[in-house]
């Protein structure tokens, strides 16, 4: 019979798994920083990599540690301590390059140095935890709870952190928690032994001289800022950082930064002094200096000024404003009223704060009203009709191949369209522009959601209210909300024409009015939107290479342009320059999740060999199987709802970041309640009892939220958003205290029957959860998060119905 | 113990390790390399000579290839790859195209033994080595100064003599020396820069490659006609149609 597990090592235990779970939140955002986010895939299965490995180390040498627990607990936590630094300090130092992936068969070198660096961490967080499950099997439950709760606030605090402190600082403050945590594990288990605490003191002390420069950001080389400040006179003259990206601001000494995307071949007025704002080292904006906007002739030679020749906008919104050369725009052809929205607040601060002269304080005019919000949410909660709504280039970057293919954009979905539409006045215009690529992939997508929203909206010839342009770099979408006049169509030719654009598509345009100022061999824009309005769109969109049908809120991947039927002959292609053609985001995540299961079988399977023949208490007619289904399934099932519920709520919380944070906590926290109630379970039959009746109400209640969630959304969407987070953590809190049952108990049954496969059983969840991080991506891309939130809740049932055989 | 019992394979080992050693660091070598690289290249412009305009590569694009040792213009940790067809990196975040883009933007040039060139992006200089093979006189600009001087250095030792080089910003192009008969911009730019259109000469061509930089999305071939008129060419470098049945 083992003893009951102290408090202060449970504290520990949740100190331990808030330090964990802060350093998985805090990698994804250090790798969006130095290298692309697609890397936030990787190192979530990172994560539960190191949990699922540490199943196995435990499976192996359980005996041996169990022996030396209180030592063997200490040094797990202190080594959590000093690898979170030691390990990026480490694998940032590795020359990966994911842009040379194909290319080259070391960067898979690179790639898996990275993945075991990155993973000792977690490892030895996990080993922490995993241990204590074995030496106190009657507390596995309240264990569970300390780990589940510590996670929730971990998830919480370091979004909290991460406004007031660079990641670099928060590096520190995560590792600091892992030698609180062995101080905590002295106090429960070494009270007595002074040596260790000096060591733990020791480990403190070091952590806290570590040179700065050990966790400095190394930008890859090929980042947009790394470029930049290779150019002599460049320098950063200003840098900000939250969860939502770290803000550089770089200022051009001797060469001017001179940044027009789409600009027209004829452009002959003066780009504006600028100065760069990036993004994550990436995703170049600025802040251009403004004297006069009516100056400002250049903004007038891109494709995006096409509705501002139509007629005077008297009220415009424009989302994503960002840095405001939209809102510059707009004001540069004597724009009315502007509500410019953004949802980086760090972006708005350069313009109303620190840059507010040089921007001529573009956010402090009179009649431009800037809101930090989610454009959206604003537009569904405004009754304001508009002669304009902006959208220029939201979307991917231009030359990062699908690399963002992966990255959900809820401004680019049917139903977003369709608000946007309903909130235009009477003959006003919805203005999008995109990056034009060649074969035309954007373009065709978002005209083939424009006919749809207005078919949606009751239009019976959605052809009557659209125009497309193209540059070589650029197209503009506009959606009329009414019929294109002839005058309209007369102004967008001569627009065209002085700037050597292309109009695609207007009412009754003909073949030979296309193609020819940038001209493809075939010209596929215009065929495409002849196909996409015509009786064989479905066709079209079939026999197409690339996935143009619309995206929509449950697949909200407007980037998102693979089709496995092209793949044999792009592959084909990539040494002839076909290499752009290749989807890669998608692709990554494949070879992620190959990787995955790969290195997850070797997890599971080698201990069981090893345990099997190592422990005669295992029966011959072995439940194993059993075992393996059920703690497999919750593996997958807890983290598809999971994923899918941060998804739903994106578009009631108008954030990404609020919507992981609260949703992520609320399900972490409730599901520690839930397994600290769990505890009273202790014989079989009442845990098999448990389990049904957790796995019921986590049915019931996910198939609510499946049917009743989007009404429920429409309903509250007007409220504040202090409103919305406590009511976002309230209607997840049952469904997270429910999630919380079903592991411990199963795992408490193995206990009792056969303690050995204890750390295997807790490896197997560990693995499945690596597996089911990237496949609910890939679930999600080609299905939808609806058939993800079904097929988790069908995960339950199955694990429900292999229970009785972990506890016969 | 006799010592000559292990000289004689000791000294085999040693040729074969020497032996063993990145084809392109000796001469003959590269030059069986850069004949098999050509042959890779032909191919792939035959596979996609629809997209291209054309069956064949022009014979001096062919020859500047098979002149120019790539290998020079590769760092040491990349040699051994200098010959495949294929980006390397060069530092600086910056890399040496895949032989085949070179290719095929040097003939989209359309370039004549008078014509003078400018580059805008020198980077190793070996775009500039290759067209200097066909040309007049090759005028190229780097804003990188550790760039542009490995380049300049590099042009120098290999005597490429009708090669002008330069450090500092491309965007107003060599006013000086302008017109030009053709331009190649390699360097990342937002948008096709206005003065250089201007010091275009007419009936001249310049060659954009779009994308990042281990992976072209397209060519852009800017023309201005005899009278001035400025159109683009958007040359998917591939053989790829985007749709199967007939939708037109």
């Amino acid at each position: 019979m083992s003893q009951a597990c102290p408090v202060s090592l449970r504290l520990s235990i949740a100190l331990i798994s808030a330090g964990a779970l802060a350093y998985e939140l805090l990698l994804m955002r250090w790798f969006s920083m130095i290298q692309w986010h697609h890397f936030a895939f990787m190192i979530i299965s990172l994560a539960l990599l190191g949990f699922g490995a540490s199943g196995t180390f435990l499976s192996l040498l359980a005996d041996r540690l169990q022996r030396r627990f209180s030592v063997a607990m200490i040094v797990n936590l202190l080594l959590f301590a000093a690898s979170s630094i030691s390990a990026i300090a480490l694998a940032q130092r590795i020359p990966f390059n994911a842009e040379e992936f194909i290319w080259n068969w070391r960067q898979s070198i690179y790639l898996l140095l990275v993945y075991l660096t990155l993973m000792c961490p977690f490892f030895f967080a996990a080993n922490g935890i995993a241990l204590s499950f074995l030496k106190y099997t009657q507390s596995i439950a309240s264990i569970y709870a300390a780990d589940l709760l510590g996670a929730g606030i971990g998830s919480f605090g370091i979004v909290i952190l991460l406004f007031y402190i660079f990641p670099e600082s928060a590096v520190l403050a995560v590792s600091i928690s892992g030698v609180l945590a062995a101080a905590l594990a002295w106090w429960a288990l070494q009270r007595e032994s002074i040596g260790w605490l000096i060591a733990i003191g020791m480990v403190g002390c070091f952590l806290c001289v570590v040179p700065q420069s050990w966790v400095l950001p190394h930008y890859s080389p090929y980042k947009g800022l790394s470029q930049a400040l290779r150019i002599p006179g460049n320098r950063i003259i200003y840098e900000s950082s939250s969860p939502l990206g770290r803000v550089s601001v770089v200022e051009s000494g001797i060469t001017p930064i001179r940044h027009a995307p789409g600009l027209s071949l004829n452009a002959s007025g003066e780009i504006p002094e600028q100065l760069a704002v990036y993004i994550d080292a990436d995703r170049l904006s600025v802040i251009n200096r403004v004297d006069d906007p009516g100056e400002q002739d250049w903004l007038d030679q891109t494709t995006s000024a096409l509705p501002y020749h139509f007629k005077h906008v008297d009220q415009a919104l424009i989302p994503g404003a960002g840095t405001g050369t939209d809102v510059l725009r707009a004001l540069h052809h004597s724009a009315g009223r502007l509500d410019a929205i953004e949802l980086n607040p760090a972006i708005v601060d350069l313009l109303q704060d620190r840059y507010a002269a040089f921007s001529g304080n573009l956010y402090y005019r009179n009649n431009v009203s800037i809101q930090i919000t989610d454009a959206r949410g604003f537009a569904a909660t405004q009754t304001a009709k508009y002669d304009l709504i902006q959208l220029a280039m939201l979307d991917s970057m231009s030359g990062s191949a699908g690399l963002h293919a992966l990255g959900e954009n809820y401004l680019y979905t049917v139903e977003s369209l369709r608000t946007f539409l309903s909130r235009l006045a009477p003959d006003g215009y919805l203005a999008l522009t995109l990056w034009t690529k060649i074969p035309p992939r954007d373009s065709l997508k978002m005209f083939a959601m424009a006919i749809r929203a207005l078919k949606e909206l009751g239009v019976e010839y959605p052809g009557r209210q659209l125009i497309l342009i193209r540059s070589w770099q650029t197209s503009t979408l506009i959606v009329k909300n009414g019929a294109i006049a002839d005058r309209e169509i007369d102004r967008t030719l001569s627009f065209c024409d002085e700037r050597s654009f292309d109009p695609v598509y207007f009412p009754g345009i003909r073949a030979e009015q296309t193609n020819r100022r940038n001209q493809v061999l075939e010209d596929y824009f215009f065929l495409g939107t002849q196909a996409l309005l015509g009786a064989r769109a479905s066709a079209f969109q079939r026999d197409y290479k690339f996935n143009i049908l619309p995206a929509t809120d449950d697949q909200p991947y407007f980037s998102d342009f693979f089709k496995w039927r092209s793949l044999p002959e792009i592959i084909d292609s990539l040494d002839s320059g076909g290499i752009s053609l290749l989807e890669s985001g998608y692709l990554i995540l494949v070879a992620t999740f190959a990787q995955a299961i790969l290195v997850s079988m070797v997890l599971i399977l080698l201990p069981l060999r090893l345990v099997r023949k190592r422990s005669p208490e295992i029966p011959g007619k072995k439940p194993q199987p059993r075992i393996f289904a059920y703690f497999f399934a919750l593996g997958l099932g807890f983290m598809f709802l999971e994923i899918a519920l941060m998804q739903k709520f994106i578009l009631f919380l108008h954030h990404p970041l609020y919507a992981v944070t609260a949703i992520l906590s609320a399900i972490l926290i409730f599901a520690g309640i839930g397994s600290r109630w769990s505890q009273r379970f202790d014989s079989a039959k009442s845990r098999f009892a448990a389990v049904a009746r957790s796995s019921t109400a986590i049915i019931v209640l996910g198939g609510i939220f499946i049917v009743a969630l989007n009404p429920l959304f429409v309903k509250l969407i007007a409220l504040p958003q202090i409103a919305k987070i406590p009511i976002a953590v309230l209607l997840v809190a049952p469904l997270g205290f429910f999630l919380g049952v079903p592991f411990p108990v199963g795992l408490s049954a193995v206990a009792a029957e056969t303690p050995s496969l204890v750390a295997w059983a807790w490896g197997i969840n560990g693995c499945a959860s690596v597996i089911s991080a990237i496949l609910a991506t890939l679930l999600a891309v080609q299905f939808g998060f609806t058939w993800l939130m079904v097929l988790a809740l069908l995960l339950y049932a199955f694990a429900a119905l292999c229970f009785p055989a972990l506890s016969p | 113990m006799n010592p000559t019992m292990f000289a004689r394979p000791v000294s085999l080992l040693l040729i074969a390790w020497i032996w063993s050693f990145p084809a392109a660091i000796r001469s003959d070598d590269s030059t069986d390399s850069r004949d098999q690289m050509i042959l890779e290249i032909e191919r792939d412009v035959r596979e996609t000579s629809r997209y291209l305009d054309q069956e064949v590569l022009s014979d001096a694009v062919l020859e500047a290839l098979r002149k120019v040792p790539r290998h020079r213009f590769v760092p040491a940790a990349q040699l051994e790859w200098a010959y495949e067809n294929r980006p390397l990196p060069i530092g600086y975040g910056q890399t040496i195209s895949q032989p085949y883009i070179v290719a095929i933007m040097t003939d989209l040039l359309k370039l004549r033994p008078d014509h003078r060139v400018l580059e805008i992006g020198t980077g190793s200089g070996y775009q500039a080595a290759v067209l200097s093979e066909i040309v007049a006189q090759v005028y190229t600009i780097e804003i990188v100064e550790g760039l542009a001087d490995g380049a300049r250095e590099r042009i120098q030792n290999l005597g490429y003599e009708r090669i002008h080089t330069r450090t500092g910003d491309g965007y107003f192009g060599w006013k000086s020396e302008a017109p030009f008969d053709a331009i190649v911009v390699t360097a990342a730019a937002s948008h096709v820069p206005p003065p250089l259109v201007q010091q275009l000469k007419p009936g001249g061509r310049m060659i954009i490659p779009v994308g990042s930089r281990f992976m072209v999305q397209q060519l852009l071939l800017v023309q201005k006609d005899l009278d001035g008129l400025v159109t683009t060419r958007q040359i998917l470098p591939v053989r790829f149609v985007p749709l199967t049945g007939n939708h037109s």
